[in-house]
């Protein structure tokens, strides 16, 4: 009779929090919703802004951000599952490889302005990229590496040790099991890794603040060497400056809308490739 | 079998102190071997290995003649599936591992170091005590091996895919649905899928690790035929905790306890006239 109160109870509170976690998940999306919905319009996705950033579209931010998105993207992902391959496939497993690890795990949890000011040293500065999306991309890149390589790492620990076993028994190399065996049968796991830094990259601002952000720019980004604006620096620039404060929030929730659909999108794509990779192996 | 193979195996000490010098000398049976023109395919010599301190295996000498089917039995843990992980250096891949002694396939030590460790693993085949298909196709599972042994022509790589299934028993189960992810086969399907990709790369030995462990009667009945099949091309050892197995299959068995290998002759008089109480302890089902 008591076990039975106490299931009970305990069913009823996790019931509660997840209810609590689901309203708040539904508010946000409601409220942005809600506020962002009259600022879009076909002018709003395609134009770039006009008088003071008070009319006009978004459409350099937008395409900025995709940019930006890209290129850390291009930049981690490879390095990333390379770095990861190396630790879990290739390394012995020492003191020295656990320190490594340890010291990447760490690295996720540094606040994302010292990437910035990071990036403005290496990148900008050193390397003479200037404030260019290259910088940007390096530096978001950077950001999102520990998360890559974690997310890659566990995916690889996830494939059966017995399957490599079996490769390797057929006669194939380490190389050829990792590339034909391990890495298609990770590839899932990898995937959601670049979901979760996706989402990261397109909303971080500190580290782009310094290394690629423009405040303002007429046209769109020529080449990966010129500045560009962002989405989320976008909404920072029209919330904290500017002489029409009433039209500039409209747009700013126009833009976090448009950022949220954006991150869900891309998301979206990559939950199907990794549905369709794994419905395609795994029955 | 005929009586000239079963000879050489022959390792009649009655008393313990005889058999332990049996097991210290270096295998001289292996030598005699040549004189009865049976081939030696593979020749163990003082072997040791270790996981970290522990010593897994304690000197084991023995020998396997070409064509013939070698049986290892022995209580959980003593070190069978140690023994013949070494025999195609799998056992490396544990880390923290080290091996003393020698392996000699084809009269090569398998450790020398300008052995090809994977040209190894490609002559000596092995089965799995867990069928492990790749999460792949039927057909992929055994194109897989071909291609990484450097065969391109796809004509070529599909004829050896039917091939090796049929050698496999498998080919009228699954020959409307090769392009089916072979996982949904069932367990004594994959089992043999992964023995057809076994053969597919041509291995001239062939080790099982407790093949039938987690199969049904009828597929374990299949899967002794086929290694009574495949004996007439290959090399085969074979783990088994099933002692009928053993002695339906097997010419030769060899009985581990810790680490060691206690006897070591044939089949036949292991199981009627073991020389070792403790083998004979094991193989009536006294202690294990
Ligand atoms: N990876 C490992 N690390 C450390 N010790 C191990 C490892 N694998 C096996 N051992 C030890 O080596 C000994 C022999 O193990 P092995 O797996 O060869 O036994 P087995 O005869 O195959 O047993 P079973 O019949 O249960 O499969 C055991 O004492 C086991 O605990
Ligand atoms: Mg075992």
């Amino acid at each position: 009779m008591r076990k039975d109160i106490t299931q009970k109870l305990g069913f009823a509170i996790l019931t509660l929090c997840l209810l609590i976690t689901l309203f708040f998940l539904g508010a946000i999306i409601f409220f942005i919703a809600i506020r962002g919905i009259p600022a879009i319009s076909w002018e709003f996705l395609t134009q770039p802004p006009r008088r003071a950033m008070t009319e006009g579209g978004v459409a350099p931010a937008i395409v900025g951000t995709f940019y930006l998105t890209l290129g850390a993207i291009a930049f981690a992902l490879p390095l990333g599952v390379a770095s990861a391959i190396y630790l879990n496939e290739y390394s012995p497993r020492s003191f020295v490889v656990n320190i490594i690890r340890m010291s990447i795990n760490n690295l996720a949890g540094v606040p994302s302005v010292v990437f910035g000011l990071f990036g403005l040293a290496l990148f900008v500065k050193f390397f003479n990229f200037g404030v260019s999306i290259l910088s940007g991309s390096l530096t978001l890149g950077i950001l999102i590496l520990p998360l890559i390589i974690s997310a890659s790492q566990e995916a690889l620990m996830a494939v059966p040790q017995s399957h490599r076993e079996a490769s390797l028994a057929l006669g194939a190399t380490h190389w050829q099991t990792i590339k034909n065996i391990v890495l298609p049968e990770a590839l899932p796991g990898i995937l959601t890794g670049v979901i979760l830094s996706i989402g990261r990259v397109a909303g971080e601002t500190a580290p782009i603040l310094f290394t690629a952000a423009a405040f303002y720019m007429r046209g769109f980004p020529r080449s990966l060497m010129s500045e560009t604006m962002a989405l989320p620096y976008h909404i920072y620039a029209l919330m904290t400056e500017g002489t029409r404060p009433d039209k500039q929030t409209t747009i700013a929730y126009g833009c976090a809308l448009i950022l949220l659909v954006l991150v869900l999108c891309v998301s979206a794509i990559a939950i199907i490739l990794r549905q369709k990779h794994r419905s395609s192996y795994v029955q | 079998m005929s009586n000239n193979t079963t000879k050489k195996f022959i390792n009649d000490h009655s008393t313990e102190q005889a058999k332990k010098e049996a097991i210290l000398r270096k295998p001289q049976v292996v030598s005699q071997n040549q004189s009865v023109s049976v081939k030696t395919k593979i020749r163990v010599e003082n072997l040791n290995f270790f996981y970290g301190n522990v010593k897994a295996l304690n000197n084991i000498n023995l020998g396997v003649a070409e064509n013939s089917v070698t049986a290892i039995i022995g209580p959980s843990g003593c070190g069978k599936s140690t023994f013949i992980r070494v025999l195609n250096r799998m056992n490396e891949l544990v880390p923290h591992t080290r091996v003393e002694g020698k392996v000699f396939l084809d009269g090569h030590n398998i450790f020398d170091p300008c052995c090809d460790v994977v040209e190894i693993r490609r002559k000596v085949g092995m089965v799995f005590q867990k069928p492990n298909p790749f999460a792949k196709s039927i057909y992929e599972n055994i194109a897989y091996g071909l291609r990484v042994n450097g065969l391109k022509d796809p004509n070529v790589i599909e004829e050896k895919v039917i091939q090796s299934l049929e050698k496999a028993a498998l080919l009228s189960e699954v020959k409307d649905r090769l392009h089916d992810s072979a996982l949904r086969l069932s367990g004594g399907q994959q089992q043999r899928l992964c023995i057809a990709r076994c053969l597919a790369v041509e291995p001239s030995v062939i080790l099982f690790d407790e093949p039938c462990a987690s199969l049904d009667p009828i597929s374990t009945a299949k899967i002794e035929e086929l290694i009574l099949d495949l004996k007439k091309q290959y090399t085969i050892v074979i783990v088994t905790h099933n002692m009928q197995q053993a002695a339906r299959v097997s010419d030769v068995t060899g009985f581990f306890l810790m680490g060691e290998l206690i006897e070591f002759g044939p089949t036949e008089k292991i199981f009627t006239a073991p020389s070792d109480k403790r083998t004979e302890a094991y193989i009536t089902g006294r202690f294990g």
